[in-house]
């Protein structure tokens, strides 16, 4: 039996990721006072904003939760379907309600 | 896994009397830290499930009550919840350095890591009590004393254009009928607000408490390079609820902060 030895992220990576992670949050909370306009109803800061927090999101689940590094196939299943039953759920609720309130 | 592994080889229990913290059930470190992993992340499957409905909820109402929301949302205070964003991020961090230092079997650097996690999580905790406490003196509690127009927790002054207050303004009935909305839709706000973020404070909670056993576990020396999956899965759940926050900060905080809006 060989024993798989797990990955070890170097300490400067971290530290890399929570500067990523520091910068995204005071840049959200900054670009939130500049008026980005709207574009077809949709607010672009609304928009900025959440892909602002996605990015963070996914460097915390690919490096702090080490998916990166996983070999365990599994767990990238799991949170795929997790994640696109999330999708499902917000997409289909939010293009019902936006066709019923429309105008 | 290597071919010991098949079914037909594997008996169905196996005493490892050198390694205490292998159960019989597995037939080697890596596979009990597999399963153990799996099982949290089939949990933070769930978690996701969980919050989605709340978000999606919050989601639906916001489209269709945008004004009341986006003031409501302005009465938040922006500099405190940037910054506890910024403490919760804190806490990620040292958690993952947690993580490293029993990977390099540095018992010390583990410990003192964790300290610092249980000090940034009761401060994130702290900080929310505060701006709880801020939001029961403006009435902004969905209770019997909730208001949030005129007095200390007023949202319409300043905003009357973005709520449609001025053009009803000269019709009494009409302006007391517009003004009974505001109470309700951002009432719907505030309830979501609380339940948002009091479940996302109840799951720190369970974190503290879990992460005060775990700092306990890693003082006594339990975690080595070879087996830390306590730790390790204690941190993904950590980790899970601080991207939680990170998308509560902008949906709640931020629905309309421009200037003169």
């Amino acid at each position: 039996m060989s024993e798989h030895s797990e990955h070890i992220v170097s300490s400067k990576l971290y530290w890399l990721i929570w500067f990523v992670l520091i910068v995204g949050t005071v840049v959200t909370a900054l670009v939130a006072r500049i008026d980005l306009g709207t574009y077809h109803g949709v607010d672009a800061n609304t928009v900025v904003a959440l892909l602002i927090a996605t990015c963070k999101a996914s460097v915390v689940v690919l490096v702090f939760m080490h998916v990166k590094y996983t070999s365990e196939k599994m767990t990238k299943a799991i949170l795929i379907a997790a994640v696109f039953w999330l999708l499902l759920l917000l997409v289909l609720s939010l293009t019902d309600y936006s066709s019923r309130y429309a105008g | 896994m290597s071919d010991s592994h098949a079914v037909g080889a594997t008996p169905l229990a196996i005493e490892h009397e050198d390694r205490p913290e292998l159960r019989h059930h597995f037939a080697d470190v890596e596979q009990q830290r597999n399963a153990a992993s799996l099982g949290m992340w089939w949990f933070l499957g769930t978690e996701i499930m969980f919050f989605g409905g709340m978000f999606c909820g919050y989601l639906v109402y916001r489209r269709i009550y945008f004004p009341e929301f986006a003031v409501a949302s302005k009465s938040l205070d922006l500099f405190v919840g940037t910054f506890n964003t910024i403490v919760l991020i804190c806490s990620s961090l040292t958690v993952a350095q947690a993580v490293r230092a029993a990977q390099l079997g540095n018992r010390k650097l583990q410990v003192r890591m964790l300290l610092l996690t249980l000090l940034f999580g009761l401060s994130f905790l702290g900080i929310k009590t505060y701006e709880w406490g801020q939001k029961y003196k403006e009435h902004h509690i969905p209770t019997f004393d909730y208001n949030v127009i005129g007095g200390e927790g007023d949202l319409v002054k300043g905003h009357e254009h973005l709520l449609g207050i001025d053009k009803v303004k000269k019709d009494p009935v009409k302006l007391r009928q517009r003004e009974a909305e505001i109470q309700r839709h951002t009432k719907i706000f505030y309830s979501l607000y609380f339940a948002l973020t009091g479940m996302h404070a109840i799951h720190m909670i369970v974190g503290v408490g879990i992460f005060i056993v775990i700092t306990w576990m890693a003082h006594k020396g339990r975690f080595t390079p070879e087996y830390h999956t306590p730790l390790e899965i204690a941190g993904l759940y950590w980790h899970f609820v601080d991207i939680v926050w990170i998308y509560l900060f902008p949906l709640l905080y931020l629905i309309d902060r421009k200037p003169g809006s």
